[in-house]
């Protein structure tokens, strides 16, 4: 979906891009480990040793392999109930991308009707719409998130709508703005003129023309989800035990860190690789789709 | 000026006024009420449970609870806790301060060790130096800062043994309260030994705190250097013949400053999110500890007050941030 909407504007376009994005070696290394991710995560059954749940009675806080103690049937160690660590991260990689795609999704389709609905009716609704993002934007994103979820009640499902409706004010905004730019454009006029409903000048003729920076911030916004998250699955706010959630593992390993480093350093590696993946994809996207940057 | 300073202010009224109504709605969102949804899985005795409703005013109509509440909040009775029975407004301001210490020196150590790199990697641009500092600020802006926090409790607490895991002070020295923050109630005790205690239990969370500040400091220095650099001025300035480093000192990063203080102001909320889960980790006794303990405490009255309060703090910090530009830059008064 992503490349074809780049691929919109003229032929050539795509081949533009890649030049300038691949110029970008961050992001390409971004682009590497996304992909690894989301291949890991279809083949989880496959590439996985384990199945996430199953605990091994002998093998309770096992060391990595190349550790004194360690077993090459578990690459990097067992947990607290013999439960292998590798085999949860992989799992864990396929919730943490089903979660930022399901909260990014939600976030960006009702941002996106929101924003064009602001940029559209203008007057009473524009400025009531944007007060109230301005007032959601007065709480700093986690304290509502934390506060959302207080309320639903914890779960990772409740956790996934927190972060959705934290994240709103960023899409909304953004649509809003960049759709005000395409509004004054002639081809706008003409269309109009032409006959076209509202709707289908919303949708069908406005929206493609804002995607470019949609499409950054939703990948920056997939970070920033994940990341969120796993804030509130360590708070215990988020997933419940014993699904292989990162950061709900991280809070599962607080009471015995300090003997078995290991159940520790690897879930909170998986969510910061992760993180950066999307965050270094989502940076050289920006400087390759900003004309203003392209050299 | 002052018609800037105005309007600026009047607007915060509407905006104060929408948030109580944010805040007070959500928690009329919760199942049931809050009294039926703290009394938990043992359940509560119907006229206890109609007293306490009529004792909190729950047994209004939602129009005229709100009117009270605002009229509350007004008066600045924010409510007291279901819990410890305290005004929610004595509990922050009993734990505001070790989050204002804590986010101050979080803060400063950011500023302290973010300018300097950025400006290094500006003037040195497309070194080692400038892609090795671009890594690092990127790695620390996707930190997730409650491992990063855990992480360093375990290498420089556990296996190092060079700080105390979590706290405030150590429990063989007492303070006196006196501003609440910590480093300068020791100071103004003498003891030597408390003011090392407190530092030494400060000095770890104020850099896991400041760890994704530091790296928007510096990314944001180098870019708004590299701006600056390439200006006309500068040229000017290098061709009288100044020296290179009072070129880039005094005559860059005075322009280049202006974007990087109001992102500074900014990261208030930033500060505060990162606050919750530090404060979390390290066991800190401040607002963000307070807060997630009240969630999990369903201490409803101090969640709706305590965020409340925080996010007035917030509003109170971006009017200042604005207010402080308009000053700056002239052209965004009228």
């Amino acid at each position: 979906m992503l490349q074809k909407a780049i691929t919109v504007p003229t032929p050539g376009a795509l081949r533009l891009f890649w030049r300038s994005f691949s110029g970008n070696r961050g992001a390409v290394l971004g682009l590497a480990i996304m992909l690894a991710l989301i291949v890991t995560a279809v083949f989880a059954g496959i590439v996985a040793p384990h199945a996430p749940d199953e605990q091994f009675r002998d093998y309770f806080l096992t060391p990595p392999a190349w550790e004194n103690g360690g077993t090459t049937r578990f690459l990097l160690g067992t947990d607290d109930v013999g439960r292998d660590i590798l085999s949860r991260l992989i799992y864990g990689a396929r919730l943490s991308l089903l979660i930022g795609a399901a909260v990014v999704g939600l976030s960006l389709s009702i941002g996106v009707v929101l924003g064009l609905i602001a940029a559209f009716a203008g007057g009473v609704v524009d400025v009531a719409l944007m007060r109230l993002m301005d007032i959601v934007l007065v709480f700093p994103s986690l304290l509502l998130a934390i506060v959302i979820v207080a309320i639903l009640g914890p779960g990772l499902f409740n956790a996934m709508l927190a972060v959705a409706v934290v994240m709103l004010p960023s899409f909304t905004r953004l649509t809003r703005a960049s759709a005000m730019a395409e509004l004054s454009r002639d081809y706008v006029t003409a269309t109009r003129a032409a006959g076209a409903s509202t709707p289908r000048l919303m949708f069908d003729t406005v929206l493609p023309n804002c995607l470019a920076p949609l499409i950054v911030q939703a990948t920056l916004g997939f970070a920033s989800a994940i990341l969120d998250a796993a804030a509130l699955g360590f708070l215990g706010l988020g997933a419940q035990p014993p699904t292989p959630e990162w950061g709900t593992m991280l809070a599962g390993a607080l009471q015995y860190y300090q003997r078995a480093w290991w159940v520790l350093t690897f879930p909170g590696l998986a969510i910061l690789f992760t993180v950066l993946a999307f965050n270094l994809f989502g940076d050289g996207l920006r400087d390759a789709l900003d004309p203003k940057l392209r050299r | 000026m002052l018609r800037y300073l105005l309007r600026r202010v009047a607007m915060i009224v509407p905006t104060f006024v929408a948030v109580t109504f944010l805040s007070f709605l959500l928690i009329h969102l919760v199942p049931g009420d809050p009294i039926e949804a703290r009394s938990g899985q043992h359940g509560i005795a119907t006229e206890r449970l109609a007293e306490l409703r009529h004792e909190y005013g729950l047994d209004q109509p939602l129009w005229r609870q709100f009117v009270q509440y605002e009229q509350q909040v007004a008066s600045g009775d924010l409510g007291t806790s279901l819990v410890t029975h305290e005004s929610v407004w004595r509990e922050f301001l009993q734990f505001f301060p070790a989050t204002v210490e804590l986010s101050v020196c979080a803060l400063l150590f950011a500023v302290l060790i973010g300018l300097p790199l950025g400006v290094i990697a500006a003037v040195r641009r497309g070194t080692v130096l400038d892609y090795g500092l671009i890594g690092v600020s990127v790695i620390g802006a996707s930190m997730p800062i409650f491992w990063w926090g855990l992480m360093a409790i375990l290498i420089f607490s556990v296996m190092l043994g060079w700080t105390p895991v979590s706290g405030r002070i150590s429990d063989l020295y007492y303070v006196e309260p006196v501003t609440g923050f910590m480093l300068i109630d020791c100071w103004f005790s003498d003891d030597v030994g408390a003011c090392r205690s407190a530092a030494s239990h400060l000095i770890l969370p104020a850099i896991v705190l400041g760890t994704i500040p530091l790296a928007v400091v510096a990314r944001m220095t180098r870019s708004a250097m590299l701006e600056v650099l390439n200006e006309d001025y500068i040229r000017t300035a290098r061709a009288k013949g100044l020296s290179g480093a009072r070129v880039v000192i005094v005559h860059a990063l005075r322009n280049a400053l202006i974007p990087v203080v109001t992102v500074i102001g900014l990261m208030v909320g930033t500060l505060l999110s990162g606050a919750i889960l530090t404060e979390t980790v390290f066991a800190w006794p401040g607002i963000g500890h307070w807060m997630v303990e009240s969630v999990l405490r369903r201490d409803y009255p101090v969640v709706q007050g305590g965020l409340l309060l925080i996010a007035a703090l917030v509003m109170l910090v971006n009017l200042g941030v604005d207010l402080t530009y308009g000053f700056l830059n002239p052209r965004i008064r009228r």
